[in-house]
């Protein structure tokens, strides 16, 4: 479903991702895993179109995005919960998911689908976006992200700085997501919580993606960890 | 003429420029609220705008009624094209860096100044009004055309607010405003908005020059008032907030109308340079704009 293929990306003369590669298939919850700084969030920026690619190739269900605008992605299916979640602060909880329907022209039965798996946005529809508090601004952004339908949902730390029962909705809403049918592309810094819902991880080091490993080959092999990520050192 | 019917003379002429400034001003803040672009070629806009209503008039001939309307029509719209080709060929080209995109304005100014100097030259040109009637009040009889550019200009202020919180394109150009990377993440189609609003940025401050034209003469230096004004109310108003901007153009408008007619329209200016220096000490981001966090 979704390829990228050996890609170079730079910020100015800094390069941030050298032949970094990955596959992703319907269903399939992957999760990427490095230090800070390994270029994880770059690699879904790129996937975005929001950082061009020097050399290497993006793909999804065949087509090629590698050259097309930023706009490309989400029309072609792909979600985007950025880390800190950036919701248009000024803008409503309904205008908020109105532009995740605007992106792929879904209809509006898609934002009801969003909000009867985060019931709770529903008695805030018309409260300003930035007035939510962490766990409902977090709802939000993966909600408005739902509204286009996507096969693909990337999804940037979304358990970052949330209490546990929000960190376990959220895994819940991530579960639901795979059966499905939508593949999951995942930044996280919980272990655990990796080890718990991804069906594979691949480990990001200096903009190289590295070893890609099932969840359940993780546990038998700590030693990864504590190279790639730095915990159990 | 007694003190009250003075005041009152002096209030309706205020209003008048109000209206327009209202207009132009809310040009300038559109285009600085999304694009973050700080667009000193806007008076220049609304000069463009004087100048070819004063053409199209004057090719049109016929009724005045007749070449207003056409002006009307026709003035903004090539404008709007210029800005649009400005935007394209400069601001974008400069990835909208605020710094630079400054500089680009100024030479864009000279530009579009000098442009007008060398077709239209250097003469003040009236444009006739599309209406001659007179509001007979008990002490004074009013131009019928000065209220009707208060209520065009209001009707074309609610038409603004009404696109951008009322309608799709509106919601994309405040997302936009927002965060343009993340606008892009959800397919808006960021370089054009910025584009339609740089373009309808200037096309408001076109409109505000043919209402007023027929008051004031069209002339290639007539730019240089409107933008002073337009960047004296975006900072009281706050940057970027429509609000803030349409309420301090009234202020600003009726104390530089009725200033004006006491005393002096030097005055008025420096009481409203003065006031910007009060505002920024005191409220840095305009009465109505965000605080820092």
């Amino acid at each position: 479903m979704l390829k990228v293929d050996r890609i170079d990306c730079c910020y100015g003369n800094t390069q941030v991702l050298r032949g970094f590669s990955l596959e992703l298939a319907c269903g399939e919850i992957l999760c990427l895993l490095g230090r800070n700084g390994a270029g994880k969030t770059t690699a879904l920026k790129a996937i975005m179109g929001l950082v061009k690619p020097r050399a290497g190739a993006i793909t999804v269900d065949g087509v090629d995005l590698t050259h097309l605008p930023a706009e490309a992605a989400p029309r072609h299916g792909i979600g985007y919960v950025p880390q800190g979640r950036r919701l248009f602060a000024d803008l409503t909880v309904a205008e908020n998911l109105e532009i995740g329907l605007m992106a792929r022209h879904t209809p509006r039965a898609a934002r009801e689908r969003a909000l009867d798996l985060f019931p709770a946005l529903r008695e805030r529809l018309d409260q300003a976006s930035g007035t939510l508090s962490g766990g409902e601004q977090q709802m939000l952004a993966i909600a408005r992200a739902l509204c286009l339908e996507p096969k693909v949902i990337l999804l940037d730390e979304p358990t970052e700085g949330l209490m546990p029962s929000m960190v376990a909705r959220i895994r819940e809403v991530v579960s639901t997501l795979r059966r499905q049918g939508t593949a999951v592309l995942l930044v996280e810094q919980r272990v655990e919580a990796v080890l718990e819902i991804a069906d594979h991880v691949l480990f990001v080091e200096n903009g190289r993606s590295r070893d890609r490993l099932a969840a359940a080959e993780l546990r038998a092999r700590p030693e990864l960890l504590g190279r790639f990520v730095g915990v159990g050192d | 003429m007694d003190f009250g019917p003075y005041l009152l003379l002096a209030t309706m002429e205020g209003a008048v420029g109000a209206a327009v400034l209202a207009l132009t001003a809310l040009g300038l803040s559109l285009v600085f609220g999304v694009m973050r672009v700080v667009n000193v070629a806007h008076g220049e806009f609304f000069m463009l705008g004087a100048v070819i209503a004063w053409w199209v008039a004057h090719l049109v001939g016929a009724h005045p009624a007749l070449g207003f309307l056409a002006a009307l029509v026709v003035a903004p719209i090539m404008v709007g094209l210029v800005a649009a080709v400005a935007e394209r060929l400069v601001l974008r080209r400069l990835g909208y860096d605020p710094e630079a995109t400054i500089v680009a304005t100024i030479g864009l100014l000279y530009v579009i100044q000098q442009a007008a100097l060398s077709t239209f030259g250097p003469d003040a040109r009236p444009v006739e009004p599309p209406v001659d009637f007179r509001i007979l009040l008990p002490w004074f009889g009013y131009s019928g055309y000065k209220l009707l550019v208060i209520a065009a200009a209001a009707a074309l202020m609610l038409c603004v607010w009404w696109v951008l919180a009322r309608t799709r394109v509106g919601l994309m150009m405040r997302a936009t405003r927002f965060d343009r990377e993340t606008a892009r993440a959800f397919a808006i189609p960021v370089d054009r908005v910025y584009g339609g609003v740089f373009a309808l940025g200037a096309m408001l401050a076109a409109v505000g020059a043919v209402l007023i034209v027929p008051i004031q003469q069209a002339h290639y230096l007539m730019g240089h008032d409107p933008l002073l004004l337009s960047f004296i109310v975006v900072i009281i108003g706050g940057l970027g907030s429509l609000r803030g901007t349409v309420l301090a153009a009234l202020v600003i408008g009726m104390s530089d109308g009725v200033i004006s007619v006491f005393f002096s329209p030097t005055l008025a200016k420096i009481l409203a340079t003065l006031l910007v220096a009060i505002v920024l000490v005191i409220r840095p981001t305009g009465l109505f704009g965000a605080r820092a966090a």
